[in-house]
């Protein structure tokens, strides 16, 4: 087993490591201290939460454990269902995933967008090459080590703020929202001391998740495909097309981002690691005027290696990260979608039941009531989705889906949706553009003084 | 009196070999430098017009530096060296496939001509030389036949290589002069460093052809996801990260073909200019072998008459003596002895030599192309903050 230590002040593993026994440190926790909380916060996402600071929630640290990672979640509210106005509790990956999987099942929330849940903490990648490097490559020089190991700390380190970031923005989501921060559940994970006792799902249960979703599919195509079914509101048939179209491209645009991103770091920030390699080596050879020139060099490729990591991270951030979150944003748009989808579908058959019950006169009640459901659930969705709060239930009486005009109420989900976004995506693109402009400039500014340099040498 | 201008310009086109497949190219190859070298045997000018352009053949290129290696290798000049034969390239041209790697490849070559004949007529000595000024003025040459790869006189050169491998790895010499010890070692360290430096420039090269394609397939995939947005500014904005990404994209292309042209091929000038100075000393180990053969067998034959001196046979002594005469003569001794004279000094004018062409050629022919290329970097990245800037206002634009 294998664990890392590091810090985020102070980056030391446990000893120094010979290059041939490999890095030994086990089980030492690696912690992220949120100094600064705005800067662990991943900006893509947190734009413009609505804020009221009656309910606040972040992850103050977090530790990383063999293969486990354990959230602080600190809560500071003055809501009267909390016992104590400050308090924190320590939760794992797989409870965070329950809460999500509680709002999803919980028919309350059919007519909201609930917000995606966090990726699982994916160490893998990362472990497994910094224990190649300890298993000990020795055609690899000293220092050469001492940099890979450092790169590859800084690497772990950025995958693990990027978790935290993720796990509290999911919380953060969910505290803003007026109906979703009111939820029980989110009260006991918030609040209970203990270990909630959510074992992650077994494979049983994956499986069957997995085939939940499949089923899911097939009946929005059936659904769709129905012929009586028709899509009586322009509205929800513009979105309907919108996001199916939108979540294709989104996915797409988020792979390539992913491949470029993937190329840029390994490819050609790391390609210029060699070429700095042997012009030093050319330099502490040379005993003449090239001498200087090809230090000078290596130092120059060295330098713009840096740079371009640092670019390469930036996009990764920007574009990368906001294209990923809003591929899952826009599913859960479309699970909302879906929900209302098959709730029409519902009232429909339920319409035709109760034909049929009239015509033969048998169970016109309960056909009666069962209809009134569906089309109650129906409408409630389609207010939520379109107009924002849902109706009380029990609605007098039961009329057509079609709504007129848009009255407004409170933040409608689909409108939430896109305000998000569009802020979103401002803000990221503001952001990458002024981060590539600076770096840069910054290499501009290097390149020209090496090369002041090397003409100024006659 | 001065000589005149030699040249202004000379250009040369070139016929690739055989099967009616004709690439023109033109090589230029000007010679500024050599303005007011004088020549003290002729009143004439050196050459008969001041500007022409023959054709010749990359045959022919290996014909005139094998003759001129043979004539100036052996007294210790630095014949530079000429480009390799590539069957691989030139298959792929005479099938005439007209992809981009074929076209490189021609270019490739033309460049790596160009600068041969250019460090070729540098040389103050191998400039006067016939055979070159033929090479460069006549309309006619004799066609070299045997610089084939795959001709008898080709493989013959390569089993002369191996041979000479194996020599090499055979005969300890007892290198009495330091200096040459070190100097050789100096050389394989340096050859070993170009080498490794040149791997990872064309590494480089692959990586950012690599990131080109991606990112063209990025900024296809963005162009989509602009046109699905509808939200107006925002998708616009979109198209305008894809247009971006676009221009960056053909940004990676010619980069890297400004790393491959100046910065590649730099290094394998100078790992083939390395291997050329290998050769000499490769050359003064054959000698010195040879004459130590010859002192063994000198030796030997001593013995031999001693022997007979002591057996008293005045037959077989004076038998002994004629071998002795016929077998290593004082003129034949002499001979090894004053070639190994003559690669002894000419090796010391060499050093000499050397570091005036470190001094001069291969400093400033290195930073030259450094700093071009360095150059190149930054335009990249001026274009890239021009990118951007045009960039930015669309995404403060979206509200």
């Amino acid at each position: 087993m294998w664990g890392l230590g590091t810090r985020t002040t102070d980056l030391t593993a446990n000893g120094v490591p010979h290059h041939k026994s490999g890095i030994q440190s086990k089980g030492e926790a690696a912690r992220a201290r949120r100094g600064n909380h705005a800067r662990l916060q991943p900006s893509c996402i947190s734009a413009d939460l609505p804020g009221d600071s009656s309910l606040w929630v972040e992850i103050s640290d977090a530790v990383s454990e063999r293969d486990k990672v354990k959230f602080t979640v600190q809560t500071k509210s003055c809501l009267p269902h909390f016992a104590q106005t400050e308090f924190s509790v320590v939760r794992q990956h797989e409870e965070f995933i329950w809460l999500h999987d509680a709002f999803v099942e919980n028919e309350e929330y059919a007519g909201l967008i609930i917000p995606p849940a966090p990726p699982r903490p994916d160490f893998e990648a990362s472990r497994e090459k910094l224990q190649k490097l300890g298993e000990g490559d020795s055609c690899v020089t000293r220092e050469e080590f001492a940099k890979m190991k450092q790169e590859l700390e800084a690497e772990y380190l950025a995958i693990f703020k990027k978790t935290v970031a993720m796990h509290e923005v999911f919380l953060q989501r969910l505290a803003a929202h007026p109906t979703l921060r009111q939820d029980h559940n989110f009260s006991v994970f918030l609040e209970y001391g203990q270990d909630l006792r959510v074992r992650g799902k077994n494979r049983k249960e994956l499986l069957g998740g997995f085939l939940r979703n499949i089923v899911k599919s097939a009946d929005e195509a059936l659904i769709t495909g129905m012929s009586g079914l028709k899509e009586v509101d322009d509205f929800f048939e513009h979105e309907r097309t919108f996001l199916l179209e939108y979540h294709i491209r989104i996915q797409d645009a988020c792979l390539q981002a992913d491949r470029v991103i993937h190329f840029h770091k390994t490819g050609l920030a790391e390609g210029f690691n060699p070429i700095s390699a042997a012009l030093n080596s050319l330099g502490t050879q040379e005993v003449n005027q090239l001498k200087t020139s090809f230090l000078k060099l290596a130092e120059l490729f060295e330098r713009l290696r840096k740079l371009e990591s640092r670019v390469v991270s930036d996009e990764d951030l920007k574009l990368s990260d906001l294209l990923r979150y809003y591929m899952r944003d826009s599913q859960a748009a479309k699970d909302l979608l879906y929900r209302r989808l098959r709730a029409l579908a519902d009232y429909e058959n339920a319409n035709k039941a109760l034909d049929k019950a009239r015509t033969r006169n048998r169970e016109v009640r309960t056909a009666e009531s069962h209809q009134q459901l569906c089309c109650q659930r129906f409408e409630r969705l389609s207010d939520s989705a379109k107009q924002g709060k849902p109706h009380s239930p029990g609605a007098p009486a039961c009329r057509l889906p079609t709504l007129p005009g848009s009255l407004f109420l409170s933040s409608p989900e689909l409108m939430d949706f896109k305000s998000r976004r569009i802020s979103s995506f401002r803000k990221n693109l503001i952001e990458l553009a002024e981060l590539e402009l600076k770096h840069a400039k910054a290499s501009t500014l290097l390149l020209r003084n090496t090369l002041v340099i090397l003409k100024g040498e006659p | 009196m001065s000589a005149p201008v030699i040249f202004d310009r000379s250009r040369e086109e070139i016929e690739e070999e055989a099967n009616g497949d004709v690439f023109d190219i033109e090589i230029g190859v000007s010679d500024p430098e050599k303005v007011g070298e004088v020549d003290q045997c002729t009143s004439l000018s050196m050459f008969s017009k001041s500007e022409f352009s023959v054709k010749r053949r990359f045959s022919d290129f290996l014909g005139l530096h094998s003759k001129l290696a043979s004539k100036y290798l052996h007294v210790g000049y630095i014949v530079p060296p000429a480009p390799e034969k590539s069957i691989v390239g030139m298959t792929k041209v005479k099938v005439g496939k007209e992809d981009s790697s074929s076209t490189e490849f021609v270019e490739k070559r033309r460049a790596a001509l160009e600068r041969y004949l250019q460090r070729t007529v540098k040389h103050p000595t191998l400039l006067q030389d016939p055979d070159l000024r033929q090479f460069l003025e006549s309309s006619e040459l004799p066609r070299a036949v045997n610089t084939q790869a795959l001709s008898g006189a080709g493989i013959l050169r390569m089993v002369n290589k191996a041979a000479d491998a194996v020599n090499k790895m055979t005969i300890k010499m007892n290198e009495s002069d330091a200096w040459f010890e070190e100097k050789q070692q100096q050389f394989e360290n340096l050859d070993q460093q170009l080498r490794k430096l040149h791997a990872s420039v064309e590494a480089l090269v692959c990586h950012r052809k690599e990131l080109s394609a991606n990112t063209a397939a990025f900024a296809k995939s963005a162009a989509m996801l602009g046109n699905s947005e509808d939200h107006t500014a925002l998708s616009r904005a979109l198209s305008q990260l894809a247009e971006v990404e676009e221009k960056i994209d053909q940004l990676h292309q010619e980069q890297a073909f400004a790393d491959f042209y100046m910065f590649s091929e730099l290094l394998s000038d100078y790992i083939r200019l390395i291997a050329a100075v290998k050769g000499v000393f490769d050359h003064r180990m054959k000698c010195w072998q040879k004459w130590e053969d010859a002192q063994i067998t000198l030796l030997k034959k001593r013995e031999t008459e001693a022997k007979m001196m002591v057996a008293n046979k005045p037959d077989k002594i004076q038998q002994a003596k004629n071998e002795i005469r016929e077998k290593v003569t004082y003129s034949g001794r002499q001979k090894c002895n004053k070639e190994k004279e003559i690669l002894n000094r000419s090796l010391k004018r060499f050093e000499k030599k050397w570091e005036d062409l470190r001094q001069k050629e291969r400093v400033k022919d290195f930073k030259t192309v450094i700093i071009k290329y360095l150059e190149s970097l930054v335009q990249t990245q001026q274009q890239l903050i021009k990118y951007w800037e045009a960039f930015l206002p669309e995404a403060k634009a979206i509200a």
